[in-house]
């Protein structure tokens, strides 16, 4: 691998976690960002399935590449990403059935999540396997960090614990708000306004600098 | 920084996209064969995760059993056939569509009856709730509880397996004449269930399923175990 192959593939890993955020950024997916992030290991747990379902699309997505006609692309792309998420849901039943137990109405939803179509669409489709596992493991990890992030802020004031290890004691009042579905959008609105706060001072900065 | 590289990446798609369109044909072919493979790999794990899917259901509801029925040590599947109960014969599996209704009979080490484990479920806030529930036919009394499915709102619903004061309800409770809820914090009779605040209709769901379940199977378990009970005394002249 040459050096630029090299700093290309770190490039493609590295930019969902941060500049590419899907969550903070793309503002993609926000089905599952807003439905299961009010624990932490809720968020945390839809996270890691969601990589695990990403890489593995990104990968056949971008092997089948050049065998399906553009015109009928999504289509197909459909079709694989759904019959891969059922496909796992079936084995981890059978499989892990304690894991199952607690992800089982998660997985489902992973088919609906725009962004395994959206990487699909926009990297695999056009781009060599090895970048597309890596493009889809750097856009999973982000995702992870972006609903856990969510879920810790949730937890926390909602339940009055982190990891359901109560924090305050039994006299904090939890702010229930907070885990139902409200909650989700007070969080997620907040998170958006810090990160289009921070964007704007950054480029706010580079325009004072070009002064 | 982001703009350069969608340009990057346009002229790849074009070269691949811009030439000749495929005939309707290929299309349809292309889709065929992809539906066709989709379908078979499912069909396929289907198949082979069914009876281990199964398994670890039984395996469940077994683990289940012994918790619900404290001092249980073995138990015996019964089924509900016209109203009556008898000895159910998994091998003999004649009616197919309809699933059997079973119940589960518990008994202690030296073999004497501990109480039946009944399953029941029940539409609650989100979704149906599955519970089994461990009867004690001769105090009429619900002796112990599992919850086996539930997707209620995390932190609300779910508590009615999550919390200890909630649970500690189902440990002795009178089921005659009827179970009945009770606000947090007003349980005076031994047939009342102290609800959870903030989860009251969840809570209610659990009294509605218990309730219903006990209507369905009090008379064929009171029959049965004075049958059991005649046939033992007959045997003993």
């Amino acid at each position: 691998m040459s050096q630029e192959n090299k700093s290309r593939a770190m490039e493609e890993f590295t930019k969902g976690l941060w500049k590419e955020n899907q969550i903070f950024v793309t503002i993609l997916g926000m089905c599952p960002s807003l439905a299961v992030t009010n624990s932490v290991i809720n968020g945390l747990a839809m996270g890691i399935a969601t990589t695990c379902v990403l890489i593995l699309s990104n990968l056949l997505i971008s092997l089948c590449r050049n065998i399906i006609p553009n015109q009928v692309r999504i289509t197909a792309f459909i079709v694989i990403i759904a019959t891969l998420v059922q496909v796992i849901d079936f084995m981890m039943a059978a499989l892990v059935p304690g894991v199952h137990k607690e992800l089982g109405a998660f997985i489902a939803l992973i088919v609906v999540n725009c962004i395994i179509l959206g990487r699909a669409e926009s990297f695999a489709a056009k781009n060599p396997p090895w970048l597309s596992v890596l493009d889809g493991a750097g856009m999973g990890l982000g995702f992870t960090f972006a609903l856990t992030v969510i879920g810790v802020i949730r937890e926390i004031l909602g339940n009055g614990s982190i990891f359901n290890i109560s924090l305050f004691g039994p006299k904090f009042e939890p702010w229930v708000i907070m885990i139902l579905p409200p909650g989700g959008f007070i969080t997620l609105g907040f998170l958006l306004l810090g990160f289009s706060w921070y964007a704007q001072r950054k480029i706010n900065k580079l325009q004072q600098k070009e002064k | 920084m982001e703009e350069d590289k969608n340009t990057e990446t346009k002229p790849l798609v074009q070269e691949s996209t811009g030439e000749k369109e495929p005939s309707s044909f290929r299309l349809i072919m292309t889709l065929g064969v992809a539906g066709f493979l989709a379908g078979l790999i499912m069909v396929g794990t289907y198949l082979y995760t069914k009876p281990l899917i199964e398994a670890n259901k039984a395996a469940a509801i077994e683990k289940a059993i012994f918790k619900v029925l404290p001092k249980c040590t073995s138990f015996k599947t019964l089924e509900l056939k016209d109203e009556k109960l008898s000895e159910f014969d998994s091998k003999n599996k004649t009616a197919k569509g309809e699933a059997p209704k079973l119940i589960y009979m518990g008994f202690d080490s030296s073999s004497a009856m501990v109480g039946f484990a009944i399953l029941g479920s029940e539409i609650g806030f989100a979704d149906v709730i599955t519970i089994l529930m461990g009867y004690d036919a001769n105090k009429k009394t619900i002796i112990g509880y599992e919850v086996l499915e539930c997707k209620e709102t995390p932190g609300l619903g779910d508590k009615i397996f999550k919390r200890a004061d909630f649970l500690k309800n189902f440990t002795s409770l009178l089921t005659e004449p009827e179970i009945i809820f009770a606000k947090h914090g007003e349980k005076h009779n031994p047939n009342e269930v102290e609800a959870i605040t903030g989860a009251t209709i969840s809570s209610k769901a659990v009294i509605r399923l218990l309730n219903k379940s006990m209507k369905e199977w009090k008379v064929p378990i009171n029959d049965f175990i004075n049958s059991t009970d005649n046939k033992t005394s007959e045997a003993k002249k």
